[in-house]
């Protein structure tokens, strides 16, 4: 029989505290509440799954989640092939690169509710560029007014805010290249799309799915430029999923359903990126089994 | 396939001052149709800029390709219609093997039986036809360096295959057999191959023709013998062969060679072209050094500093005067101590004579004045 070396636990025990305290109690917490009915530190009723229930038959948070749902694969539609595009059109070296780095990485170095604020000006018909614009050329533009302005709006804010990055995740996969791909295919007789479609965009699998998970995660969390843009509206025409919670929980003092309505949130995230990641993971690789059975 | 003719310079500076400017210096050189080139050298030298110069990756910043006497140099790659095999084997990662071969051919709008024909034939000559639906991805990098090979061979027009260190990343047992494959390749297909490696064995045993550069020139053209026996510059000297060739500093005086403090008599014809020379530096093959009696006409005295077993020779490393000399001996002759006082003949037909251009000036068995330029 192996000895049993029982003291490797006090190794381990550093990380178990750790842990426990940043991740596993706060979310034990959030799971307490979900639970229970608590009136008042005093008074609290268990009452099992029920919150649960109540939430998921929410129709107010079905229509939140649809909405989130578009939003974030609009989100992904639009930043992921823009930043791809963007990334093959930046210089490779020299100071134009450089001055190009730093001019498209400036919307990533601007606070959340300041690309708010910045968009709320901007889409002002009196004293906005993009809203007066709109105005001289005849579009009724009203974010404030119209669902359908305000939803795309938020759309524009966050491709403006975050396609640098999806950008700047491909720049940095299309340096990584070797001269000698491209050579190969200028011998090979390929042309622009060849090279586009058989070369960089199989070198670019990697940084892609980092891309896409991180722009899915974030945007399906989207708060504070909707919340500073919009405030939801009109109507609820821009409440995501994270604003519908906060209004639960803050506005109304609803700690049960918030607390149901968080763990549901969470997984519904958790499940989201792993079928993301597995596709994505496939995409790249699938024929190899296929071709295996050939 | 063509003759290839080159007329050039190149600098990657755009305004080049001095020599030491250029990738390439002036140079001139005719590849014939259907011949097996090396260019050999050590890093830097410039040979894989002449290598894509010829391909058309790179223009040359002075003077003119000519493929079979048409000026190509604007040309592209594509249109040059050259196939190149670089330094890492480069495969589309999505493709399978086999529409990894007929790539090529599929950007030239080949019909689809036409590709499917040739595919086969060359995967067959590469021995891939097992693995033509496999993903190209996974392959070993042997492997993957024939699909990079058969890429450039599969086109049948092709005017020359040219290959950029192409066995860096492959294990030495399989060196062996890719590079017997090629072999085999020029010798069916007929089509014009070069072949830029630092390797001279590999140089040696693939082309008929090996060019010998340094420091962006072209210093010899020659087949192996030819580097061997008669190596135009010092420098050819050095670098062909294992070890390369022991030189010693000369000057004729009063009618015979001085150096390292001995004297000894040449041939009169010989004699008159060093003569002119004054100083220059006598070069002798470490297998073309002999053993000789103390004391005996000719020989030089040396003190041996080292002996080494290379399994099939000797290796002994001796001091004459400033200057170290390597000998080659046969496992057969008794090899002697370290410390001990040797005397080695080092004038014979196989001795090179350089001037102080480095440049071969005579030979030990003729005078080579006229032929002696790089």
């Amino acid at each position: 029989m192996k000895p049993i070396n029982q003291k490797a636990w006090w190794l381990v025990l550093p990380v178990f505290i750790c842990v426990a305290f940043s991740a596993v109690l706060p979310l034990m917490t959030v799971v307490n509440y979900s639970v229970q009915d608590i009136i008042s530190p005093d008074r609290r009723v268990f009452v099992g799954t029920e919150w649960f229930a109540a939430v998921m038959r929410d129709e107010e948070l079905h229509s939140a989640l649809w909405r989130q749902l578009s939003f974030s694969l609009a989100v992904l539609a639009v930043e992921i092939p823009l930043g791809i595009a963007l990334a093959l059109s930046m210089p490779a070296r020299g100071w134009q690169a450089s001055l190009v780095l730093v001019l498209v990485a400036l919307s990533l170095l601007i606070p959340w509710n300041v690309v708010g604020t910045i968009w709320q000006i901007y889409g002002r018909a009196d004293i906005g560029l993009l809203g007066a614009a709109l105005a001289w050329l005849g579009v009724d533009y009203s974010y404030t007014g119209d669902a359908t302005h305000a939803w795309i709006t938020v759309l524009a804010m966050d491709v403006w805010h975050w396609t640098p990055l999806v950008a700047l995740l491909c720049y940095a996969g299309l340096r990584s290249i070797p001269d000698a791909y491209y050579q190969a295919a200028r011998i090979d007789g390929a042309r622009r799309f060849a090279v586009f479609r058989y070369i960089q965009l199989p070198k670019l699998r990697g940084v892609l799915m980092i891309a896409v998970l991180l722009r899915f995660m974030d945007s399906f969390m989207i708060y504070t430029e909707p919340f500073v843009l919009t405030g939801g509206g009109p109507g609820n025409a821009t409440t995501f999923l994270s604003q519908y919670l906060t209004q639960k929980a803050v506005g109304q003092f609803d700690l049960g359903p918030a607390a149901a309505f968080s763990l549901i949130y969470f997984l519904i995230i958790l499940l989201l990126c792993f079928i993301l990641y597995n596709w994505m993971q496939r995409v790249g690789t699938a024929d190899r089994e296929g071709a295996g059975h050939e | 396939m063509a003759r290839i003719d080159l007329d050039l310079a190149h600098s990657y500076l755009s305004d080049p001052k001095q020599d030491s400017d250029y990738a390439l210096l002036p140079l001139q050189m005719s590849f014939a149709d259907g011949g097996a080139y090396a260019l050999l050298g050590p890093s830097g030298c410039g040979k894989t800029t002449l290598l894509n110069i010829i391909s058309g990756l790179v223009r040359p910043s002075h003077g003119a390709v000519r493929f079979d006497g048409a000026d190509v140099t604007a040309r592209s790659p594509q249109q040059r219609n050259i196939a190149q095999v670089f330094q890492f084997p480069v495969v589309y990662d999505t493709m399978t093997v086999a529409d990894n071969l007929a790539f090529p051919l599929r950007n030239r709008g080949v019909p689809p039986e036409r590709i499917k024909t040739r595919v086969g034939r060359i995967a067959e000559m590469l021995e891939l036809s097992g693995q033509l639906n496999q993903r190209a991805a996974h392959l070993a990098a042997d492997a993957k360096q024939k699909i990079s090979l058969g890429r450039g061979l599969v086109r049948e027009d092709v005017s020359a295959v040219l290959f950029d260190e192409p066995l860096t990343v492959i294990d030495p047992h399989l060196k062996w057999q890719l590079r017997r494959k090629l072999k085999q390749i020029h010798h069916e297909l007929k089509l014009t191959l070069i072949y830029v490696t630092h390797d001279q064995v590999e140089a040696l045993t693939f082309a008929e023709q090996v060019v010998v550069m340094t420091r962006g020139r072209a210093v010899q053209i020659g087949t192996a013998a030819e580097l061997f026996e008669r190596p135009h510059h010092m420098f050819v000297g050095h670098f062909i062969g294992s070890p390369g060739m022991n030189f010693l500093p000369a000057r004729w005086w009063d009618g015979v060679v001085e150096t390292a403090g001995h004297t000894l008599r040449v041939a009169p014809a010989l004699g008159e072209v060093l003569r002119a020379a004054g100083e220059f530096t006598l070069g002798v093959r470490p297998e073309y050094v002999r053993l000789a009696d103390a004391s005996a006409e000719g020989a030089l005295m040396a003190e041996v500093t080292q002996v080494q077993d290379i399994g099939t020779y000797w290796l002994l490393t001796a001091r004459v005067g400033e200057t170290l000399l390597r000998v080659r001996l046969s496992p057969a002759s008794a090899a002697p101590q370290v410390g001990a006082k040797v005397w080695l003949e080092v004038l014979g037909p196989h001795t090179c004579c350089y001037d102080r251009d480095q440049q071969l000036i005579a030979t030990g068995s003729e005078s080579a004045a006229g032929g002696a330029s790089g």
